[in-house]
């Protein structure tokens, strides 16, 4: 597995009237060639400014890549200039936003939409960017396409929009499509379309993905690996076997656990996670999730957890798995008050 | 009289949007919650969820149809009766960022519940009520004097369920009362609301498009399309034994949090969008999507009949 985008110690603030917003605070992880990698965790945690980090679509100001490098095919792309950057966007890596209904221009045809970016960065002529264009609603399931091509976001539901999205998001075949809470704003029935969509992908294109999503149900069905992400950091990453399995991060069992299974009786309560999340203008000291942990140790609140490794794929940021205090050494469980 | 709590019947609720168009945004629904028990109502968005829960509490006037609640046909009440009425029952909606007022304290909005129904004497006495009601919903008494902007998603979606509660109501529509709330924290807003069930014999209409909240939270479950009810049945049997082919869609769609275990269902994968409300298919609202439609579907309207025991079903072929 040839790894194809490479994030190393990635640090992003934002300079706000109240202070200094630490968005992502060392963010770490890999995605290799082919590979479908899920980013999963609390609103706030930073996936979006992740994702954008690595399409520097930052505003700067108030944004501010403080730390990092984010090696993609071998350049690490906060060293391109803009101009090479756009390069990227148009060809490389394709991004699907968070909000369908505000990433459309609402004045221009969908045609144009689809096509601006392959006469441009491909090169193509107006009628071969046309007939792509064609191919492309297609793929992505819009009947009659040489008719909608004509057509103007209003005419579109929300399923259709984020489908055209896709659309332009995947039409110059990029090594790496990020699809940010695709489905979030859709019906259990079209989200299904979607997902069905970007599995093919995945197998007939080859393409890498990164989906952030919220929903534990959607990574199962599209994903091989997670990352977990809390206040800004990467808490825990592993296959999905590994997450959903055998979580290590008090956060991501939490997570798994606050779900109903679907033969559960109502007379097991849910078990929810207490708490709020840590304001990121002041983060804590130690771990980021400790006010909510119910197994949190004296060092919890006091020192950063660092990375432990479980297998060669699973990593944890906690302290309960590292070995240093696993083994006592006056960092063991709380005794007394 | 039946044992029904809430009976609703032939219930239509119709949109003029302009130009002699006329969106049946529900369109002749039919159906009884009783007292204690959740109805859970579930589909696709634009279907007419929100639009049932808010003509039931008769925030739209309903086109046709009649909406009894605890033996008071509320659909026949004057403005002022109705006014009366609504302490009965109350609605808890769905974003608790956008329905709490932020230039409030917590005690004045939920204290104006309070003085609307005349339920709070002097002012301490108002006091002391809301302070109880923060108490009950896992708040505290302090809280009261703070503005919703200094509360999380789930504190104010609390807030919220302290309002509607704060009149005594009996039946509560909850309009997708946790879909903007993280997962890690829909948990405790969830149980919160079957536990105060629990203690005051609520019975509530729970509008959701999280399958399997719905069904954990829900004794029977009724799926709409297009402003109809398709099915409707006790919730293990609906999951267990779908009978319209839009609710096995449905449910096979549902992404289960878990992998892969061997023997997973096929999902069936609906080609197209929602038709339009404004203009529905002729015969069954369905069939422009069902896999399984035919001459019959288009020309037919399918009633809504038993198909099983206590379990109806809008199909020919169910
Ligand atoms: N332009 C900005 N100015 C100031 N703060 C920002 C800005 N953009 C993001 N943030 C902050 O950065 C943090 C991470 O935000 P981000 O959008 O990445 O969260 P997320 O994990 O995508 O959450 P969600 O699940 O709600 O989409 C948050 O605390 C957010 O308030
Ligand atoms: N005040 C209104 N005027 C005109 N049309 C309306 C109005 N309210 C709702 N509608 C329309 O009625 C239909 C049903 O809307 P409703 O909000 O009840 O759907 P819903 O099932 O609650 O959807 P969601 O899951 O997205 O909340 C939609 O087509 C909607 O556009
Ligand atoms: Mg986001
Ligand atoms: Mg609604």
């Amino acid at each position: 597995m040839r790894p194809i985008l490479e994030v190393k110690d990635l640090s992003v603030s934002f300079d706000v009237f109240g202070g200094e917003v630490q968005a992502i605070r060392g963010v770490n992880f890999t995605v290799n060639e082919g590979e479908a990698v899920a980013i999963v965790g609390e609103s706030g945690s930073g996936k979006s400014v992740t994702a954008q980090t690595v399409m520097r679509l930052i505003a700067t100001p108030p944004g501010r890549i403080k730390n990092g490098s984010i090696m993609f095919n071998g350049r690490d792309l906060l060293s391109l200039s803009e101009k090479e950057m756009r390069k990227v966007r148009g060809n490389e890596i394709g991004m699907i936003f968070q909000d369908p209904m505000t990433s459309l221009n609402p004045t221009m045809t969908i045609g144009s939409q689809i096509t601006e970016g392959l006469v441009k960065h491909q090169k193509l002529s107006h009628s071969a960017a046309k007939t792509r264009a064609i191919e492309l609603l297609k793929m992505v399931g819009i009947p009659n396409p040489e008719v909608r091509l004509k057509q103007y976001p209003h005419n579109f539901s929300g399923g259709m929009r984020q489908r055209v999205m896709i659309a332009i998001a995947l039409a110059c075949n990029p090594a790496l499509l990020i699809a940010d809470e695709p489905t979030t704003a859709l019906d259990v029935t079209i989200q299904a379309q979607i997902m069905e969509l970007m599995k093919d992908l995945q197998k007939q294109m080859n393409t890498s993905i990164i989906l952030i999503t919220h929903d534990l149900g959607v990574v199962a069905d599209v994903c091989d690996r997670v990352i977990v992400m809390y206040a800004g950091q990467v808490v825990e990453t592993g296959t999905i076997k590994e997450i959903f399995r055998n979580p290590q991060h008090p956060y991501t069992k939490g997570l798994l656990k606050s779900l109903p299974r679907l033969n559960q009786s109502k007379d097991e309560p849910l078990i929810p996670i207490h708490g709020t999340p840590p304001d990121l203008i002041k983060p804590p000291q130690g771990c980021g999730f400790c006010s909510r942990c119910e197994d949190a140790m004296r060092i919890c609140a006091t020192e950063a957890p660092e990375v432990t490794t479980i297998s060669e794929t699973q990593m944890v940021r906690c302290w309960l798995q590292d070995p240093r205090a696993a083994k006592g050494a006056g960092m063991g469980k709380e005794e007394s008050a | 009289m039946s044992d029904n709590f809430v009976e609703v019947q032939g219930l239509r609720k119709f949109f003029n949007v302009g130009n002699n168009r006329i969106l049946k945004a529900v369109n002749d629904i039919s159906f009884s919650i009783k007292q204690g028990e959740t109805l859970g109502l579930v589909g696709e968005s634009g279907c007419g969820k929100s639009t049932a829960g808010r003509t039931i509490i008769r925030l739209y006037e309903p086109t046709a149809g009649s909406v009894t609640v605890d033996g008071v046909e509320v659909t026949k009440l004057s403005k002022s009766k109705m006014k009366a009425q609504r302490r009965n029952m109350q609605m808890i909606f769905q974003d608790p960022f956008a329905s709490l007022n932020p230039r409030m304290t917590i005690l004045d909005i939920i204290g104006e519940a309070l003085d609307i129904h005349g339920l709070a004497g002097s002012r301490a006495e108002r006091k002391r009520r809301v302070e109880e009601l923060l108490e009950l919903v896992g708040l505290n008494a302090e809280h009261a004097s703070r503005f919703p902007h200094e509360f999380s998603g789930g504190q104010r979606q609390r807030i919220g369920i302290t309002r509607a509660l704060a009149v005594e109501p009996k039946f509560i529509i909850c309009d997708e009362p946790i879909s903007a709330l993280d997962v890690s924290i829909q948990a405790q807003v969830i149980n919160l609301l079957m536990d105060l069930q629990k203690k005051m014999d609520l019975t509530y209409l729970f509008v959701a498009h999280d399958l399997s909240m719905v069904k954990y939270m829900s004794d029977r479950v009724a799926v709409m399309y297009l402003g109809k009810i398709v099915e409707i049945a006790k919730s293990e049997d609906l999951y267990a034994n779908p009978q319209h082919p839009y609710t096995t869609a449905l449910l096979s769609a549902i992404p289960v949090p878990d992998i892969e275990d061997e023997g997973r269902k096929e999902r069936i994968v609906l080609q197209g969008d929602l038709p339009s409300p404004i203009n529905p298919p002729s015969g069954c609202p369905f069939r422009t999507r069902c896999p399984a439609a035919t001459e019959r579907c288009a020309q037919e309207a399918p009633e809504l009949r038993e198909t099983r025991p206590g379990h109806l079903a809008a199909c020919h072929y169910a």
